[in-house]
């Protein structure tokens, strides 16, 4: 999805794109993931402005790809179970509200008219009007399309091509060489194995996450609807096993249920216990659901940076060298500012935001 | 207290299994989705419809008397306990245990678990259709389906019916409906009577097929039954229900041949073009697959994930006999290695060669009944493809040559076309036609839908019993968990 | 001759059941769709996008074409469900479940 938004707004700007992916499109985390596009998850700081631009650049795009990209623009309601939960969702939105985001306080009495199949007795919630959702996979492919990049899919980067004097002149595939002054790594959770290809380290890591589908259903879930401890925390670098509940209808019918996540590197077996946690997690947000039916479950790894902050820029390392990934579990909503500003930077202009908390090199530094 | 050996599936692959095991001390729980022993082979009118000759729709009914005394009897010493009514979801292997979920009741909501140290797979297969226009119309079904709905409720779909697809069961499934007292207008088979004759030495090597099949030729003659052999079903008419056929030969390159189409008037057409395993729950446990050849084994029915077994059409598709064969055989390896042995080959050398003679026989047949080459070319772009999600085959194009994808899975992810209720089971092989993308088994981890109610529930650990369900005070209220978490979606 | 000719079938008594209101006659041991076959029903079933009508297609559980409502249940399997006495059968439209 990033390296999509990327291509898209880098062809716009009038640049010659190639897209070259080793899989298909939208093989990687794009079409594992719900279609999040999310303000109401991240408190106030860079990524929030991140998201903001993103958000505004998403609604632009919705004008003329909505309908194909099943672009909602549907709102996300966090409720809070417990009074505690309540103050701190509260604090949070009244920051976000500071930094320009719209959070509507919603008491507990109003959750119905939101929500009318949630669970009766939790103390209040905030909706959030500008939390949105696409498809990914379609969004991403679409996003392709619109850009009229060169595609090159089933293609796998095997080396990134440097002058004598270290700078970037394109990259080895392993079907032919691909020269370009300027190379972006939008390898999402591989990342770090494309930054390896030119010399430097990025730490970018797998966090699993399993998504359970139900049968088809009619609207019954209005926005994307979690519980307040999804977003009560911040910063954790555990790799064990975590699930709060995140439960949303689709465009086609089924709801998505979310949301797990776990460091158990890239491994792609089933796992009933979070099949398990994740659907107690939601029948206990909406009792509805304990008589639909899942049908499927599918996995994806989102790709996650120690500070869980993605690296946006070029690499002072490499000359040419520009970082699109570690976006963790908010790639599909934060990839058209990424992709925009990436684009203004491939141009030699001023990026709209500033970069210097997504530095890709700002882990060198820490260790220096 | 946990069972020896669950075997999944009472079809001929699974009773003969959980007979070789029962005979030689293992504990069995038979869990099975229908209501009743046999599987789809031996499908047997309900007990309420009173049928006093339930043979007359079945041949090797003596195989079948010996396989239900033989189970009854082991019910009646408590070696086998039979789950009828019970449709697993899911098979889960942790810490050297594996654990069967199913669900029972007449609406499927009642969760049953058991555990067990060997389960074998024999969940046979299912019927593949590959898409033509009109091939939604209600009175369109599988020939299987309407052999089943015969067979197990004494119910035909019409009055005047075409057989038509290709493969082995076309021809008892002509022969069912026509003694049933339904008019078949026609079987039509996209295979030609020459591919065998080219392959007669092999086809002659299993006399009693070929007797089988002249039995049924000769029935289908009695009834005065058309066969059209290298013809094929371009469409099927109708406004609500199937009303005509459009019905074709085929050139020798395999695309109908001009001026020789011709409508039949019909209310029923039942249709088939060879049959697919069930993988899933081998394929949520780990083990491999052998593309959509079925669950790989070994020379003891094995799977590559230790504790699991495989026989019948899962692992293949070749009838009821060799599923016989296979699920002997597993059944003795089972009983063999839970007991700590290394088992003798020798003991079941019959039931080897004649597992060898009819994979053969059976990989002939595989390659002489195919659908005619250029079937694609009759799937017009407005006809629907996946029937649950109702995308037309012009949409699956479009993600092709359009949207850059490649393989089945990007296909599904652009369109949802495999996405719905049967999870692509029904559909894969014509979008793979269609869209030229290799096909690959199936592979779902819940091998049927699940309630998330029951999902939310851990089974309880009753230590007194090896079949186990909930019990209601486990259901957890809502209460909140304070994960320290980067908690993103 | 019909099948139950032809297995020389002495059923059970046969009771009533509804189809969208109308009456009509099951023997035990039929499933819904059985029943509904019996009766010259074909298709009990419209479909989500399309509205069009959709009934038995594989016969054994696997394709889930034969979505029904039976007793306010969506989305059971009519060649699978057990028919009982006084069961109320509706077509099922669409996702089956009240909006």
């Amino acid at each position: 999805m990033v390296g999509a938004a990327c291509a898209l707004y880098a062809a716009r700007a009038g640049l010659d794109v190639a897209l070259v992916d080793r899989g298909p499109v939208a093989g990687g985390t794009t079409g594992a993931g719900e279609g999040n596009l999310l303000v109401s998850d991240k408190g106030p700081g860079p990524e929030l402005e991140l998201a903001l631009l993103s958000s505004r650049l998403w609604d632009e795009l919705a004008g003329e790809l909505g309908r194909a990209i099943e672009y909602e623009p549907k709102g996300g309601v966090v409720v809070a179970p417990t009074p505690e939960g309540l103050t701190a969702l509260k604090d949070l939105a009244a920051g976000q509200r500071a930094a320009g985001v719209e959070a509507v306080d919603v008491p507990a009495d109003r959750l119905p008219d939101l929500e009318p199949h949630l669970v009766p007795g939790l103390t209040g919630g905030v909706l959030y009007p500008q939390d949105s959702q696409v498809m990914p996979a379609l969004a991403a492919a679409r996003l392709v399309r619109a850009s009229r990049a060169r595609l090159l899919t089933g293609r796998a980067v095997t080396g990134v091509l440097r002058t004598r004097q270290g700078a970037v002149r394109g990259v080895r595939t392993d079907q032919g060489d691909l020269h370009a002054p300027a190379v972006v790594n939008a390898a999402g959770t591989w990342g770090g194995d494309v930054a390896a290809l030119a010399g430097v380290t990025l730490p970018v890591l797998p966090r699993r996450g399993f998504v359970l589908v139900t049968e088809p259903l009619p609207p019954l879930v209005r926005h994307k609807v979690y519980a307040a401890d999804y977003v009560a925390d911040v910063a954790s670098d555990s790799a064990a096993l975590q699930t709060s509940p995140v439960v949303e209808g689709t465009a086609a019918g089924p709801v998505l249920i979310g949301a797990s996540r776990e460091r158990v590197g890239f491994d792609r077996s089933f796992s009933l216990p979070v099949a398990r946690a994740l659907a107690a997690g939601a029948t206990r947000l909406f009792p509805y659901l304990g008589r639909v039916r899942a049908m499927r479950t599918y996995l994806g790894f989102r790709p996650y940076m120690p500070d869980h902050l993605p690296a946006v820029g070029p690499d002072p390392r490499v000359p040419g060298l520009y970082h699109a990934c570690g976006h963790e579990g908010a790639g599909i909503g934060l990839s058209t500012g990424t992709g925009h500003l990436i684009a203004q930077l491939l141009c030699g202009g001023e990026p709209e935001l500033d970069l210097a908390p997504f530095r890709p090199d700002r882990f060198e530094q820490e260790a220096a | 207290m946990r069972t020896d050996l669950v075997v999944i599936g009472a079809g001929p692959a699974g009773l003969a299994a959980s007979l070789a095991a029962a005979t030689r001390g293992v504990r069995v729980v038979l869990v099975d989705a229908a209501p009743a022993a046999g599987g789809q082979f031996y499908r047997q009118p309900a007990p309420g419809l009173g049928a006093r000759r339930p043979g007359a729709l079945h041949h090797q009914w003596r195989t079948w008397t010996r396989l239900r005394e033989g189970l009854d009897r082991h019910i009646a010493t408590g070696r086998i306990t039979h789950l009828p009514d019970h449709h697993v979801w899911s098979v889960e292997k942790a810490s050297g245990c594996l654990t069967v979920h199913a669900l029972s009741g007449p609406e499927q909501e009642q969760p049953v678990t058991v555990r067990a140290a060997a389960v074998l797979l024999a969940t046979g297969g299912y019927e593949r259709v590959l898409p033509f226009p009109g091939w939604t119309l209600p009175g369109v079904l599988t020939a299987g389906g309407a052999q089943a709905m015969l067979k197990g409720t004494l119910v035909v779909p019409g009055r005047r019916a075409v057989v038509a697809g290709t493969g082995p069961l076309l021809l008892p499934v002509a022969a069912g409906l026509a003694a049933a007292g339904v008019a078949v207008a026609a079987l039509v088979e996209s295979a030609g009577p020459g591919g065998f004759a080219r392959h007669a030495g092999a086809l002659a090597a299993q006399p009693g097929k070929a007797v089988e099949a002249a039995l049924y030729a000769a029935r289908l003659l009695r009834h005065g039954v058309r066969i059209l052999p290298r013809h094929t079903v371009v469409a099927a008419h109708g406004d609500d229900r199937v009303e005509e056929v459009t019905v074709a030969a085929l050139d020798s390159g395999g695309r109908p041949r001009p001026g020789t189409a011709r409508r039949i008037p019909c209310d029923t057409l039942a249709v088939g073009h060879g049959m697919l395993p069930h993988t899933d729950l081998a394929d949520a446990l780990g083990c491999r697959i052998d593309g959509v050849v079925g669950v790989a084994v070994d020379d003891e029915q094995r799977a590559d994930v230790p504790g699991v077994w495989a026989a019948g059409e899962t692992t293949g598709i070749g009838g009821a006999a060799l599923a016989l064969a296979e699920g002997h055989i597993a059944g003795r390896s089972i009983a063999a290695r839970l007991s700590g042995a290394a088992p003798d080959p020798q003991e079941w050398e019959r039931a080897a060669q004649s597992r060898a003679a009819l994979r053969r026989f059976f990989s002939v047949l595989d390659r002489l009944c195919t659908p005619p080459v250029h079937w694609t070319e009759q799937v017009t772009d407005d006809t629907v493809v996946c029937r649950c999600e109702e995308v037309r085959a012009g949409t699956v194009r479009e993600a092709v040559e359009q949207l850059g994808a490649g393989d089945l899975r990007t296909v599904k992810l652009l369109t949802r076309a495999g996405m719905g209720w049967c999870q692509g089971r029904m559909c894969a092989p014509g979008i793979a036609g269609i869209t030229g993308c290799p096909q690959t088994a199936s592979r779902s981890p819940f091998a049927r839908p699940v309630p998330l109610g029951v999902l939310a529930r851990e089974p309880q650990n009753d230590p007194r019993s090896p079949v186990e369900s909930p019990a209601e005070e486990n259901v957890r209220q809502y209460n909140v968990t304070h994960h320290r978490g980067g908690d993103r979606p | 001759m019909n099948p139950l000719e032809l297995t020389r079938a002495r059923p059970e008594p046969a009771f009533t059941v509804t189809f969208d209101g109308r009456e009509v006659e099951a023997l035990p041991g039929w499933t819904v769709a059985a029943a509904l076959w019996a009766a010259g029903i074909t298709s009990w079933r419209t479909t989500r996008r399309d509205g069009r009508p959709r009934g038995i297609f594989c016969g054994i559980g696997v394709c889930f074409d034969c979505l029904v409502t039976v007793n306010d249940r969506p989305n059971q399997r009519a060649c699978l469900v057990p028919v009982r006495p006084g069961d109320v059968i509706r077509t099922q439209e669409g996702t089956g479940h009240a909006d």
